[in-house]
């Protein structure tokens, strides 16, 4: 680790503006920093944490109805305040890391981070959900933008994210034996107007949308309407622990899964 | 009725208490006055000529106090190697120097480039990224074979990348193939023996100390034997003298056997802390680990498998390709050869043997010894040719193991691979086995994974292992270039408390538990009256230490004759105080008393009279209660067992889950049930973590890919069954005062074949006859693999 500064602001605007600071970074659980700093891959001059904001930390519903949490809030507040509002939602944050990893790692840190195998990005991008920062309102289709990258600009603060609550909806996290992380993920979410498949951990691109099997699913909501798919291993991650074929057959193996569990 | 205390009792271990509270003594929980911090400039390439190392910018940091590099290091030796192995054509292995700090090129990513010495920690790491290495990159030797075939040197100077080629027993080989020409069935598996990274929670550390004004040096360190360091690093690198020389291993978080080697940390931070006068600390981080403490396991192997008609094992004949990484570490070359083509016999009668082993050299970390050591790969090969022999051949394969065990009668047995089993029971194992797995009831068991879409399998297998390492007078024809012997001092204080100073080491073993159960019982004094010492050279006499489940058979062996001839002396007293002759003296209970009569006197008052000796036959005796022993095992021990492990896998993603899992073991007479059991469920953990998690994998130019837990996965609670183990079967050793064998490496050798035996099988009952052999570990990714085609 290299020698940095500390902040910890009381308001969004006060971390706005300590983030000007050049090379400043914001600091959410640290779950993902903190070890990069140990390693000296980071190396922010000032960490300006988000764990003094209030507004920022919590579960709440909006007048629409949608699920609203803070974008300071740890995983392991959404498992247990998301519960009987969005079930679904509550499990996935209930099952990232361990009891440490979710009592300290935060929403708006894992959307920020982005990491390809990450569990959250596969629940925005499947809920639809909007990502709602100090300056704007990003919807989830358009926030993902590749493995760790996103639609954020340098200094800017998720300050909340906002889910529609589906009809029915479930998370299949298939593990990687090692990290934990989603070897891969397949997030089903039924709506009014259709259904939504976000897969996590398969692709090079990132977290994305299966279209196919969506627009299967939407007609009949059922694991046989995805049988007769195919996913191409094209594009997905090989690796140590699976192939792109490997991948490929997982997105669909979880997503019938998902469906049968979501019911 | 359990015992409650002495042999045979499940005492709590003593030990547990600090560990439990926080009260561990680790090398890194020591600082010593004055302090100075080492961190090490690593290779990050694993194979490249090196043109300079610039220190001068590195040097004038704020807080470096020294910089050093290979140069400063050269009026000092190589690592040593501690064993020499002949090869086939009569020739010594070929043994490349092993510098502290890499000279002219880089072999493998990790390898130590420069040390830096700092006030802080901090300011050495700032240091190290301040060194300009000016490197010529050279292609990456990575896999074996072609190694082996030639091409690029790790070694340019010994002219080749083959350490050895090795016959056992070459004598054999022409009988062997001709047994191979005329059998009626043979089967052949290729199979690789996944290497592995040895992560003992507690990383390694090593703190120098050097005092000017008695010259005298201390090394802490992370060692599971503390003379043997002292040994090789003070005659062979140093060149100090032992008695200039004091090395500790405090509490110790784990070894596995990669605490046993001398790494090049240890001697640099002894020769720094001479030069510059102060104490210097390294602490090695998790990272560093995964690149410096010697991997285990990593064996390409082709194994052949000779049958009659009826199953018989006519001979077996095996070829293994085995990683020894850029350097030999201390005890690397015996691994793949004395502790694995020893143990090729397994427990069955194959008449004709022949094991060829070829030791390579590569641009990766050092291979030596992990807990099994040459044992399990020997074990997995043999078990898994046996399977599939079975299933080729439409016979059972527990009938075509029993067919060919030594029976019971048949002991001491000699196997046609140089050791003699002195006892066994294999079809005890078996039995306790069949009935512990409650086998009969799978069926029932497989008929319901089958209606939740699982296919169920179950896999047995049997292992036999060399442990009590180790018959010094054979080692030594064998290559050892030290004795395998163990010491003990016991010491009886004046009040008849006792403290035994003991050569094994304890790491997590629990030691100061089962070593005070055995003295307590031969006394018939309080385990709590009996102190264990070790760790420490200054203290405790030279001693070989603790690997090769040798510590109780080994150490304990010697701690017997130590406390016999303290007891002997002490007849001697009680019989002057009792007026009685010495022959007529029975030691009883704490007391001794003189046969056929109500005379005695405790042990207490004889120990007092020892050191109090007021009334005491000096003219004939000394005073002072104490004693030293050495014992020299005349045999290995073997223990053996019967192992099963019943999986369902899901076919749709290949993850293995492991549903039960039963251990059948034979080590002899048990001294703490409790403690044996401990040990076998860590070494099922181990055996498990190898078979479907565990690997450690480099790509083509020698980068580690599995350098940190979010890539090398290791066992978790959840990742294991509650396991059912039973040691009921008991057939003592015959040449140790205990008739104990050992019991600290069964579980890691005995468990892989079983979960692989079960998957294929699992497989097989569910249609999918085409997947023979899966490598581990067997990842969902491999397992959905292999089912594809
Ligand atoms: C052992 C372990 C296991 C894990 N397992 C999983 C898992 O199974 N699934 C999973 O999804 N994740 C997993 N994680 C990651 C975990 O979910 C982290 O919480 C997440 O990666 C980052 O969240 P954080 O709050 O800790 O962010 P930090 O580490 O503090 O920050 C990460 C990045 O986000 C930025 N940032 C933080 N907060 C904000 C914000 N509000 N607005 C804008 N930028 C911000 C930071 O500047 C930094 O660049 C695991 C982590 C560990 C250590």
């Amino acid at each position: 680790m290299y020698a940095f500064d500390f902040v910890k602001p009381s308001s969004i605007d006060g971390a706005a503006e300590a983030l000007q600071e050049e090379e400043a970074m914001a600091l959410g659980g640290g779950q993902t920093l903190i070890p990069s700093m140990k390693q000296r891959l980071a190396a922010p001059s000032v960490l300006v944490s988000l764990g003094g904001i209030a507004e920022m930390r919590g579960v709440c519903i909006a007048d629409d109805g949608a699920v609203c949490i803070g974008g300071a809030t740890p995983h392991a507040v959404v498992a247990a305040e998301a519960a009987a509002s969005y079930p679904a939602l509550a499990a996935l944050a209930g099952g990232i890391g361990d009891p440490a990893v979710r009592n300290r790692g935060t929403i708006g840190g894992s959307l920020a981070n982005n990491d390809p195998s990450a569990c959250y990005p596969a629940a925005a991008l499947g809920s639809g959900a909007t990502i709602v920062t100090n300056t704007r309102k990003i919807a989830a289709d358009d926030y993902f933008e590749g493995m760790f990258t996103t639609a954020l600009e340098p200094g800017e603060i998720i300050t909340e994210v906002r889910f529609p609550v589906p009809q029915a909806a479930n998370y299949q996290k298939f593990l990687q034996p090692a990290s934990r992380f989603a070897l891969t993920g397949v997030f089903v979410a039924k709506y009014a107007d259709g259904v939504r498949v976000a897969v996590t951990g398969a692709s090079e691109g990132g977290v994305f949308r299966w279209s196919e099997a969506e627009a299967a699913l939407s007609a009949d909501f059922s694991p046989a309407a995805v049988e007769g798919l195919t996913v191409s291993p094209e594009g997905m991650i090989g690796d140590l622990h699976g192939t792109p074929a490997y991948r490929a057959n997982l997105v669909k193996v979880l997503t019938k899964r998902a469906v049968a569990a979501a019911g | 009725m359990p015992k409650d205390h002495g042999i045979g009792a499940s005492s709590k271990r003593r030990e547990d208490v600090r560990f439990l509270s926080g009260r561990g003594r680790y090398t890194d929980d020591m600082n010593l006055a004055r302090q100075a911090y080492a961190v090490f400039l690593r290779a990050q390439v694993a194979h490249a000529k090196i043109n300079k190392i610039d220190t001068t910018d590195a040097a004038a940091m704020p807080g470096v106090i020294r910089v050093f590099t290979a140069q400063d290091f050269s009026g000092v030796g190589g690592l040593p190697c501690g064993w020499q192995v002949t090869d086939r054509h009569g020739n010594a292995m070929l043994e490349p120097k092993h510098p502290i700090l890499a000279e002219g090129k880089i072999r493998y990513v990790g390898e130590a480039l420069a040390m830096i010495v700092a006030e802080t920690e901090a300011q050495a790491r700032d240091a190290a990224e301040a060194i300009v290495m000016d490197v010529e990159d050279l292609p990456a030797v990575v896999d074996m074979k072609a190694a082996a075939a030639g091409g690029t040197l790790v070694h340019d100077d010994i002219g080749s990348n083959l350490c050895y080629d090795w016959g056992f027993v070459e004598d054999n080989k022409a009988a062997v193939d001709e047994a191979f020409a005329r059998a009626d069935h043979v089967t052949t598996l290729e199979l690789v023996n996944n290497r592995l990274a040895p992560n003992p929670m507690e990383p390694r550390v090593a703190i120098g100390d050097y005092d000017f004004s008695t010259d005298q040096h201390t090394l802490y360190t992370t060692s599971q034997n503390p003379h043997v360091i002292r040994l090789l690093m003070g005659a062979f690198v140093l060149g100090i003298p032992e008695h200039k020389l004091r090395v500790v291993a405090p509490d110790v978080g784990g070894g596995f056997g990669s605490k046993i080697f001398h790494y090049a940390e240890e001697a640099a931070v002894t020769f720094a802390a001479k030069e510059l006068r102060r104490p210097v600390k390294w602490t090695s981080t998790r990272s560093e680990a995964f690149i410096t403490d010697a991997h285990g396991r990593d064996h390409v192997t082709k194994i052949e498998l000779a049958l009659d008609k009826d199953g018989h094992f006519q001979a077996i004949r095996t070829e293994t390709f085995a990683n020894m990484g850029a350097y030999l570490s201390t005890f690397a070359p015996s691994v793949p050869t004395w502790l694995h083509g020893t143990l090729m016999a397994g427990n069955y009668k194959t008449p004709l043997i022949y094991v060829n082993v070829k030791a390579v050299f590569t641009n990766t970390v050092p291979v030596d010894a992990y807990r099994g050591a040459g044992r399990p790969e020997a074990t997995f090969q043999l078990e898994r040719v046996i399977d599939k022999a079975a299933r080729e051949m439409g016979m059972d394969p527990v009938e075509l193991r029993r067919k060919n065990f030594v029976q019971p009668d048949e002991f001491p047995y000699q196997t046609p691979v140089a050791v003699v089993y002195d006892t066994g029971n294999y079809q005890a194992t078996m039995d306790k086995l069949l009935d512990i797995a409650d086998v009969a009831g799978f069926e029932a068991r497989r008929a319901e994974s089958a209606e939740a879409g699982k296919l169920r399998g179950l896999g047995l297998n049997c292992y036999i292992e060399a442990c009590g390492i180790a018959p010094s007078n054979l080692v030594g024809q064998l290559g050892a270039r030290a004795g395998l012997y163990e010491s003990a001092t016991v010491r009886v204080n004046a009040t008849g408390g006792i403290v035994v100073m003991t050569g094994s080491h304890s790491h997590g073993q629990g030691h100061e538990t089962t070593f005070a159960q055995v003295i307590a019982d031969m006394i018939g004094i309080a385990e709590n009256q009996v102190e264990i010492v070790h760790g420490d050279t200054a203290n405790t006499p030279m001693g070989m230490g603790t690997y090769g489940s040798r510590s109780l058979a080994v150490g304990g062996s010697a701690m017997v004759r130590a406390a016999n001839k303290v007891i002997n002396k002490a007849k001697k007293i009680a019989a002057h105080l009792l007026e009685a002759s010495e022959a007529d003296i029975e030691l009883k209970d704490g007391a001794f008393s003189v046969a056929g009569t109500d005379k005695s006197v405790d042990w207490g008052s004889v120990c007092l009279a020892a050191y109090v000796p007021h009334n005491y036959p000096l003219e004939d005796l000394e005073p002072g209660l104490e004693e030293t022993a050495f014992y020299d095992p005349s045999n290995f021990t073997y223990p053996a067992g019967a192992y099963a492990c019943e999986v369902e896998v899901d076919p749709e993603t290949g993850k293995v889950t492991i549903c039960a899992f039963a251990a059948a073991d034979d080590f002899g007479n048990v001294v703490n049930p409790m403690i044996v059991e401990g040990q076998v469920h860590g070494g099922l953990a181990q055996g498990i973590g190898q078979a479907l998690l565990e690997g450690v994998s480099y790509d083509e130019n020698g980068q580690l890919l599995s350098g940190s837990y979010m890539d090398y996965a290791m066992p978790r609670a959840d990742d294991v069954p509650s396991y059912v183990v039973d040691h009921s079967c008991q057939t003592p050793c015959t040449h140790n005062p205990l008739g104990v064998k050992g019991c600290g490496e069964a579980g890691a050798i005995g468990s892989p074949p079983a979960v692989v035996n079960a998957v294929i099988d699992a497989l097989h009952r569910g249609g999918i006859t085409h997947v023979t052999h899966i490598d581990m570990p067997l990842t969902p990714g491999r397992v959905w693999s292999a089912i594809q085609g």
